[in-house]
């Protein structure tokens, strides 16, 4: 069973994708709903606002207690800014879990105008390219040792993207994170490969 | 939320608002003040902006697409077509497809929702009555717009036509949301939140995010309104969460009886 927290963002799209491919997932909204999953999925959103409320129902330490036992958790998009260790241009008090040993920069690209779709060369997914989409996404600036950068922004021929070459999937023990929205395409490789993390965990 | 200065817009941040609207009066002072409503000073825009790390939208007149250019030089992440300020076309909404920033517009039904989606708007808001503190329109429009939606579903291939006809909207939006029974944007909810059941009876409606303009600010304890009705929105079938997060929270905005109303913002737009 795979969990998608509910407060706030695309979780719809991302119960869809794990529907497709016939894999049980529910909701998360409160602690309760934490029981019996094996893999939980952070969507993309406002990251202040998914603070606040995982503060305030109560599931910060029960999925803070979730990645300390090892549990397959992905982060997309605002996700990926609650699971990393540094976060900058946040809220001072917004909640992150460091799951992961990245540094990422908040709406790093820029405004929404500057979001952008490009498609990714990723080995751990074969071929073909993966298409992705950014909205106003975050930038990693620099990840850990430890990480394992699965995709990076390719040295498009525009050159007008900044943080063109930075890592946007990448995977640290049992956490993985994108600054794309794989949930928003009909590619589910990136659902599948968490799937398969999620039972391998 | 609608904020008018950078104080404000920090109190709806941190009450969890996944967006502010730039504007310089809150809908339910430009309907007691009157005269033409128009979009904001950039500096305003540009001084919330730096305020606050949440995206922030702005307001043009309908119809004014250089109101709209002017928004998307300033870098604003949403520009809301809005029959909240004053027309600037009688006739004609903006063309939104040549910008690069997604438009938000507003509908009172289907037909509006669909004409709109056909000129590249990224997102619909059901109107409501803005700045009146009362439910009752944006009810009306979200059930207008998703009874008509789950109808269209039901209906033979052939009817779609004259469904697309009946709404003065194109056939292929007509038959795209015929099979997968939802709008091809999001839709959202405005004019007229003021509690955080309003918040939970519109998301329950089927409403995927909720815009609240001056239910926030002309209420006595704007803070923690704006928290509870984050939480209620998040939680929206949570009826014991409605409840806590209501308990105490000190008097909504001032509510006006839409049949008493001298201007019904919600007739603008074609």
């Amino acid at each position: 069973m795979i969990g998608v927290l509910a407060l706030q963002g695309d979780v719809r799209e991302h119960l869809r994708v794990l529907e497709h491919l016939g894999e049980p997932a529910r909701p998360v909204l409160e602690p309760a709903d934490l029981a019996g999953v094996n893999g939980l999925v952070l969507p993309g959103g406002e990251s202040t606002t998914l603070s606040l409320l995982l503060s305030s129902s109560g599931l910060l330490g029960p999925v803070g207690d979730l990645l300390d036992a090892g549990t397959a958790v992905f982060g997309t998009c605002a996700g990926m800014i609650l699971l990393a260790g540094e976060v900058s241009d946040g809220r001072p008090d917004q909640a992150h879990f460091g799951g992961i040993d990245l540094e990422v920069r908040r709406n790093g690209f820029g405004s929404q105008a500057a979001s952008f779709e490009c498609d990714l060369e990723v080995d751990a997914l074969g071929s073909p390219p993966l298409h992705a989409v950014f909205i106003r996404a975050p930038l990693v600036e620099r990840a850990g040792a430890g990480v394992d950068v699965l995709a990076r922004l390719p040295l498009g021929p525009s050159g007008s993207v900044a943080g063109t070459g930075s890592p946007v999937l990448c995977r640290q023990g049992s956490v993985l994170v994108s600054s794309f929205h794989p949930e928003l395409t009909t590619d589910t490789r990136v659902h599948r490969y968490f799937v398969e993390m999620a039972k391998g965990a | 939320m609608d904020v008018v200065d950078a104080g404000q817009a920090k109190v709806a941040e941190d009450a969890g608002a996944v967006a502010v609207m730039a504007l310089e009066r809150v809908p339910a002072d430009i309907r007691r003040d009157g005269g033409v409503a128009r979009m904001s000073d950039p500096a305003l825009i540009e001084g919330i902006k730096a305020a606050v790390t949440i995206p922030v939208m702005a307001k043009a007149r309908i119809g004014h697409f250089a109101e709209a250019q002017v928004l998307a030089s300033l870098g604003v992440d949403y520009i809301d077509e809005s029959e909240v300020l004053t027309p600037a076309d009688e006739a004609h909404h903006i063309d939104k497809w040549p910008f690069t920033v997604p438009f938000v517009c507003g509908a009172t039904n289907l037909g509006e929702a669909l004409r709109r989606i056909s000129e590249g708007a990224a997102m619909i808001r059901s109107k409501g009555e803005a700045g009146t503190g009362n439910i009752v329109e944006a009810v009306r429009h979200l059930r207008s717009i998703l009874g008509d939606i789950r109808r269209i579903t039901q209906a033979d291939p052939a009817e779609r036509y004259a469904w697309a006809k009946e709404l003065a909207a194109p056939i292929g939006l007509v038959q795209e949301l015929a099979e997968t029974g939802r709008l091809p944007v999001p839709l959202f909810c405005a004019g007229g939140i003021a509690t955080p059941a309003d918040a939970s009876l519109v998301m329950q409606l089927g409403a995927e995010a909720v815009f609240v303009g001056s239910g926030i600010f002309k209420s006595e304890d704007p803070a923690r309104r704006a928290r509870a009705i984050v939480e209620a929105t998040a939680h929206f079938t949570d009826a014991a969460l409605v409840a806590k997060v209501s308990t105490g929270l000190g008097s909504a905005m001032p509510g006006q009886e839409v049949a008493a109303l001298d201007v019904r913002l919600a007739e603008r737009g074609w």
